[in-house]
């Protein structure tokens, strides 16, 4: 792919500011359109407020956020190809579900009807009934429905799935897999659940307190980190000089989960040891960062704070 | 099925692999498109392509054009050969490494590979007496 292709996102030093508090920190993003990302971090890591800059629905105190390499703020341009679906989205009491997918039929160029039919029936929403009859997990539907038949060029899910349970996600998850592949496009999925959306995602954005702690393709992050269990003594001169992310001990037992890999002959070496390995999932990984992050901030402020 | 250990790209290869191995996938077959591993593993189309040109680029599948992804002529003789070269290292060492901890002498252990090949129902799980 080339490189000089303007990004479908990018974000320059963008830093936003509430009160005191940084929701984003000076962060900078660049990603390349026709694919299925994940935006993950804790609550409060600056996922939405991300969202809200790009999509011109929130301002950054500082910096740059393009969509397509243009501002979305009052840019129907891009507005017209951006799609939003927030966490709590909103939509007209009065409306039933049906009234509510015929105005994004109005508003997304790409909107494909036959699918959001589809959909509709996948999911056992009753089209008529009004929204504000809806359960939390019909609502949840409704904006699941109108980010996958908008089929815009870019669309953000923000933990689009409250109250739906494990069938109606798999459901999102099946009918999201099956049309990227007929229809390439960027989404970019805020999520917690992130065992379930896992493979799903080709690249990963991790934040966390307003920063990226890590940007990487699933596959590459895949497999670098595990986690080594047994003997106490013979755990620590395996991992003497790794990074550790996580210690937990039990007695003469410990697991440690270290960042790195592992080749053949270090597999062999933990074998003659007797200590088991164990892969890290994509969610182990990003809960052992995350803290990982905490930690190292809560110690640079400490120096800080000493330092005053 | 696919874990967290590798790639998944890696996994999908090697799933292709396994079925072109034990004969599911015949050479001059067409195999699955990778939208549809993508459908049927729940994963990335990207990810599935990814996994499906690496056999391409090793010579196991080829495409045709507007038709699909074939098995390659040779390509099961190629991966047994492969297959046999990882045995020792995937399946001999960590076997006979486990044999030492427990005592069991080299010559124990061709006993035991003899008695195997001569039992006639090596089923998995089923406990010799």
């Amino acid at each position: 792919m080339n490189s000089q292709i303007t990004p479908a996102v990018e974000l320059r030093q963008v830093t936003k500011t509430y009160r005191d508090a940084k929701a984003l920190d000076n962060v900078s993003l660049r990603l390349e359109g026709d694919r299925i990302y994940g935006l993950l971090g804790r609550n409060g890591a600056g996922k939405t407020t991300l969202m809200s800059v790009l999509t011109g629905q929130g301002f950054q105190s500082s910096g740059e956020a393009l969509i397509f390499g243009q501002r979305a703020y009052e840019n129907d341009d891009v507005l017209s190809r951006i799609c939003f679906i927030r966490e709590s989205q909103k939509y007209p009491d009065d409306f039933s579900a049906k009234q509510a997918f015929k105005s994004a039929a109005l508003f997304f160029k790409n909107w494909d009807q036959a699918f959001a039919e589809r959909l509709v029936e996948d999911f056992q929403l009753p089209p008529k009934r009004r929204i504000k009859k809806l359960s939390r997990g019909q609502l949840s539907a409704v904006g699941v429905i109108i980010g996958l038949a908008s089929r815009a060029d870019i669309t953000f899910f923000d933990e689009p799935y409250l109250g739906l349970d494990a069938v109606a996600r798999q459901i999102f998850y099946d009918r999201l897999v099956e049309d990227f592949a007929e229809n390439p496009r960027t989404i970019i999925l805020s999520s917690h659940l992130i065992d379930e959306v896992a493979n799903l995602l080709e690249h990963v954005v991790l934040m966390d307190g307003g920063r990226i702690i890590m940007d990487d393709d699933a596959d590459s992050i895949r497999g670098t980190a595990f986690t080594v269990a047994g003997n106490a003594t013979s755990i620590q001169s395996f991992v003497a000089g790794r990074e550790v992310l996580h210690r937990e001990s039990l007695g003469s037992l410990a697991s440690v989960t270290v960042q790195g890999r592992l080749s053949e002959v270090e597999r062999a070496e933990a074998a003659e040891l007797g200590l088991d390995l164990a892969p890290v999932s994509l969610q182990q990984l990003v809960v052992r960062k995350t803290m990982a992050a905490t930690d190292t901030a809560a110690e640079n402020d400490a120096e800080v704070g000493a330092l005053k | 099925m696919l874990d967290d250990s590798r790639p998944i790209f890696l996994q999908i290869a090697e799933l292709i692999e396994n079925d072109i191995v034990g004969g599911v996938l015949e050479e001059e077959s067409q195999v699955p498109s990778t939208n549809e591993f993508a459908g049927f593993y729940r994963i990335n189309p990207a990810t599935a392509a990814k996994g499906v040109n690496r056999l391409v680029d090793d010579g196991i599948l080829y495409k045709k054009r507007g038709i699909g992804m074939f098995v390659a002529a040779g390509a099961r003789s190629q991966l047994l050969a492969q297959r046999r070269e990882d045995f020792y290292q995937e399946y001999v060492q960590p076997m006979t490494r486990e044999a030492r901890k427990l005592g069991i002498s080299a010559d124990q252990l061709t006993e035991m590979l003899h008695r195997t090949e001569t039992t006639s129902d090596v089923t998995e799980g089923s406990v010799s007496p």
